[in-house]
């Protein structure tokens, strides 16, 4: 097996409080490969302050402490900002939840996907433009042109996810970190950009982190599941084999789904158990 | 009541679950000051304006001589054990007349803080939640006042009216409200969409309820805020209107016409311009520091961990 | 219980007058659970609020309980039959309103008597239980906020509850205990709910029947046994239902 591209062990994120020191990430410890890897939660379970603090996003007073976080063999815990900020764009991306909210709403398409490709790869403008022009076309962008031209007001949100996702690729990242890249999404629009992105981190051998609720979706999408819980892992699981989790927290949220094809008269709902804060998970 | 209870009364204040009515509302009230006193600067501010307070309320005792006597043989005598800031050019003693000028000072602040955020407020919440014509009417009546620089208009006022200290207080609150005016509606005008105002005429409020327990309540946080940081400038203005001799009229020892009247002698004898003008600064500055303080606490969309 | 014929709504004026509904009829017998699903800007919620007086800028016809209703006006009897529930229990409760302060006006303006002892019927009956009364909004989870947005709706006793996406902002497991908290209660005084939704799965765990939604128009109504089995006449409710089914590799 060849190394891992990124390898996380006993990450902690805590921000202190007026209670006392709140923990959010509670020492969490994964590999990851060329693979599709879900990180799998409910609100406030830490998943994606994970995403954040492997990207060096944790602001202070936020803390982010590892006993190793490398990629690629190199430890880039707590780099200092200007040497992250390299790393962050040209070998690790992330794709957020709303493209409203990421896109810079003066600038054109076009003039922000130049831009970032030209920050991380330099080079001539034409030759960014070029790739630009490439990327757009690989997310399926019919009229790739039109859209450099356009404002990000202009384009719908499907439309908006996928120009994000042509950003974040330009620069060939190793990693990909896509935050509930779907969620602002219709289901209809959805499909598409999740087909986009699997085809990208296929072609090119990336690592994807694929955060979400939404427990079936990860299972049909990624390769591996981490499911968290209070800001630890209580379950790793292939994700075919997501249906036969055994974590009594896996299992109710998968139970309180509703079900077109298994219609139920109640929801069986989750019962929080203490113990689910503190065990060490299976298998590890 | 907190005496049965099995907890300090920090921990009753702070619980996140409130037993009763007084409890939710002194439990706010104490998360607020929590929040402001962990703002060193803020706590500064509110210290001095304690202290100001005090010094009003006590001046006949605090200050060491008359305001009002005269010396004429002692004039213009620099700081010393006997005049701490030295005497003036009718020879009174600077130290009472600053003591004596902060209830000026205090009143003028005082009524101006009233006056003029409640008639914001009144306005551009009416404005924005009305809107239509009625807020075409009002935001231009607003614009025209806008469009005056404040001091010039406040000095007409002052000019029509005689030259008092109860025309210079009017002619402020009057020319200040406008910017508390604009802010209350443009406060009114994203609250006017949210789903909790949807909520509540869903019950069947009416638009007077809806604007004073709904609105009101969210717009007035923002103000106190704004209030706080453009009290520096009424004082100022209060100061340039007493300098200019519209506002508080001699012997009174108001601290702008005190700059004023030491204006003549600034060169040679600088401790009487310098001296009102220092008391000038430091209770602008602490209101200022308050007013940072206050939108750390009062902010609604500050959110707190 | 209500009927809806012929329902335009716009928004802003001509020229640049936009139609987010465009000719929807439907009917929703008493007692009977009626879903609204469509994708964004498909003009589901924008019904709901025509409905509850919301919006002004509709024409057709609106009856509710047999009483038609005209423009944004409602009557106190009209507050009495219908209560919505909204999506985002963030932003619909008032964030220096206790839920003591939110569920008494509300008794109040309903003009009931008695109002503390129904307060804590209510939080009872929503699960929250009287310590939940003196906390203000901050102080609670979102599964816990919507349970005081439903009690407020429940406070005016009424007959019609509109549900706007009462679920699409919670945790899956919180999702749940709303949803099972909604059938109770409709069980218990029997309600009418139309809702709305953009997940399959959830209305066709609470409906019956229900509208299928596309720019504004119904494309159709059918029954939640029809919409388990993939049936649906349009190819675009087909396509929804399959895409809502999850992802496949394609």
């Amino acid at each position: 097996m060849s190394p891992p591209l990124l390898s996380i062990r006993d990450l902690r994120v805590s921000f202190p409080t007026r209670q006392g020191i709140f923990e959010a990430v509670r020492g969490v410890s994964f590999d990851l490969g060329r693979e599709r890897l879900g990180v799998v939660g409910e609100s406030g379970s830490g998943k994606s302050m994970t995403g954040r603090a492997i990207l060096g996003l944790v602001r202070p007073p936020g803390r982010v402490t590892a006993e190793r976080m490398q990629l690629d063999g190199q430890s880039i815990l707590n780099l200092p900002e200007r040497r992250m900020r390299k790393i962050r764009g040209s070998r690790i991306s992330m794709v957020m939840q709303d493209p409203k909210f990421s896109l810079n709403p003066v600038m054109t398409v076009g003039a922000q996907i130049i831009e970032a490709y030209r920050l991380h790869a330099g080079g001539a403008k034409a030759e960014a433009r070029r790739k630009a022009l490439e990327m757009l076309q690989a997310v399926q962008i019919r009229d790739p042109e039109r859209v450099m031209g356009a404002y990000p007001h202009q384009v719908s949100g499907g439309m908006g996810q996928r120009i994000m996702i042509a950003m974040m690729l330009a620069p060939d990242p190793q990693i990909l970190i896509a935050d509930e890249p779907t969620s602002a999404l219709d289901v209809s629009v959805r499909t598409e950009v999740l087909n986009i992105m699997d085809r990208l981190v296929r072609d090119r051998g990336m690592g994807l982190i694929f955060i979400s609720h939404d427990l079936n979706l990860v299972a049909q999408f990624c390769d591996r599941v981490l499911i968290m819980y209070a800001g630890r892992i209580v379950e790793t699981l292939p994700a075919q084999d997501l249906h036969r989790a055994r974590h009594p927290y896996t299992q109710g949220l998968l139970n309180s789904l509703p079900r077109l094809d298994a219609p139920v008269a109640r929801l069986p709902v989750l019962h929080r158990q203490d113990s689910w804060r503190d065990d060490l998970p299976e298998g590890l | 009541m907190n005496q049965t209870l099995p907890q300090s009364r920090r921990e009753w204040l702070l619980s996140d679950a409130p037993q009763t009515r007084r409890q939710a509302r002194l439990g706010a009230i104490y998360q607020g000051w929590l929040t402001f006193r962990s703002n060193k600067l803020a706590m500064l501010g509110l210290i001095v304006l304690v202290l100001l307070i005090g010094m009003a309320i006590l001046a006949p005792w605090l200050s060491p001589q008359s305001p009002f006597s005269q010396n004429l043989a002692g004039r213009l005598q620099p700081p010393s054990a006997a005049h701490w800031l030295g005497t003036d050019h009718l020879g009174r003693d600077i130290l009472s007349r600053l003591i004596h000028g902060s209830r000026i000072t205090l009143f003028i602040v005082g009524t101006v803080a009233l006056i003029a955020p409640v008639i914001g407020l009144f306005i551009g919440t009416v404005a924005g939640f009305a809107g239509g014509w009625v807020d075409q009417v009002l935001m231009r009546i607003t614009d025209i006042f806008l469009a005056f620089p404040k001091l010039i208009l406040a000095l007409a006022f002052v000019a029509a009216l005689g030259p008092s200290i109860g025309n210079a207080v009017l002619a402020l609150a009057l020319t200040a409200w406008p910017p508390y005016a604009r802010l209350a509606r443009a406060e009114t005008l994203t609250i006017r969409n949210a789903d909790y105002i949807a909520a509540a005429r869903l019950q069947g409020a009416g638009p007077m309820r809806l604007l004073i327990r709904h609105i009101w309540p969210l717009c007035i946080s923002s103000l106190i805020v704004r209030v706080a940081l453009d009290m520096a400038g009424i004082i100022l203005s209060a100061a340039g209107l007493g300098f200019l001799g519209l506002g508080a009229q001699p012997p009174m020892p108001e601290w702008g016409a005190m700059i004023s009247d030491g204006r003549t002698y600034i060169l040679d004898f600088w401790w009487v311009a310098a001296m009102p003008g220092i008391a000038i600064f430091i209770v602008s500055m602490a209101f200022n520091l308050l007013g940072d303080g206050l939108r750390d606490v009062l902010d609604p969309k500050g959110g707190r961990q | 219980m209500l009927n809806v014929e012929n329902l335009d709504v716009w928004f802003g004026h001509d020229p640049d007058r936009v139609a987010a509904v465009t000719s929807a009829a439907f009917s929703v017998a008493p007692g009977e659970s009626f879903g609204l699903v469509g994708e964004s800007g498909s003009g589901k919620s924008t019904i709901l609020r025509a409905i509850a007086g919301l919006i002004d800028s509709w024409s057709g016809r609106i009856e509710v309980a047999g009483k038609p209703v005209a423009g944004s006006r409602r009557d106190r009897a009209f507050y009495k039959t219908v209560q919505m529930v909204f999506q985002d229990p963030y932003a619909s409760l008032h964030p220096r309103h206790s839920v003591d302060a939110v569920l008494s006006e509300t008794l109040r303006l309903q003009g009931m008597g008695d109002i503390d002892r129904r307060i804590t019927r209510l939080l009872d009956d929503v699960g929250l239980g009287r310590g939940f009364r003196f906390r203000y909004p901050h102080q609670l989870s979102g599964g816990q906020r919507q349970r005081v947005a439903i009690a407020r709706a429940l406070a005016a006793e009424p007959r019609l509850l509109l549900l706007d996406e009462p679920t699409s902002a919670l945790d899956v497991s919180v999702q749940a205990e709303i949803l099972n908290l909604l059938a109770d209660l409709r069980a218990e005084h029997g309600l009418t709910y139309v809702m709305v939704s953009h997940d399959l799965a959830v209305i066709g765990h609470m409906c019956e029947r229900l509208a299928v939604m596309q720019q504004g128009r119904i494309l159709e109504i059918m029954s939640a046994d029809a919409l388990r089995r993939g049936a649906g006449d349009d190819p675009y409710t087909r396509r929804l239902i399959a895409a809502s089914a999850g992802y496949s590799r394609a």
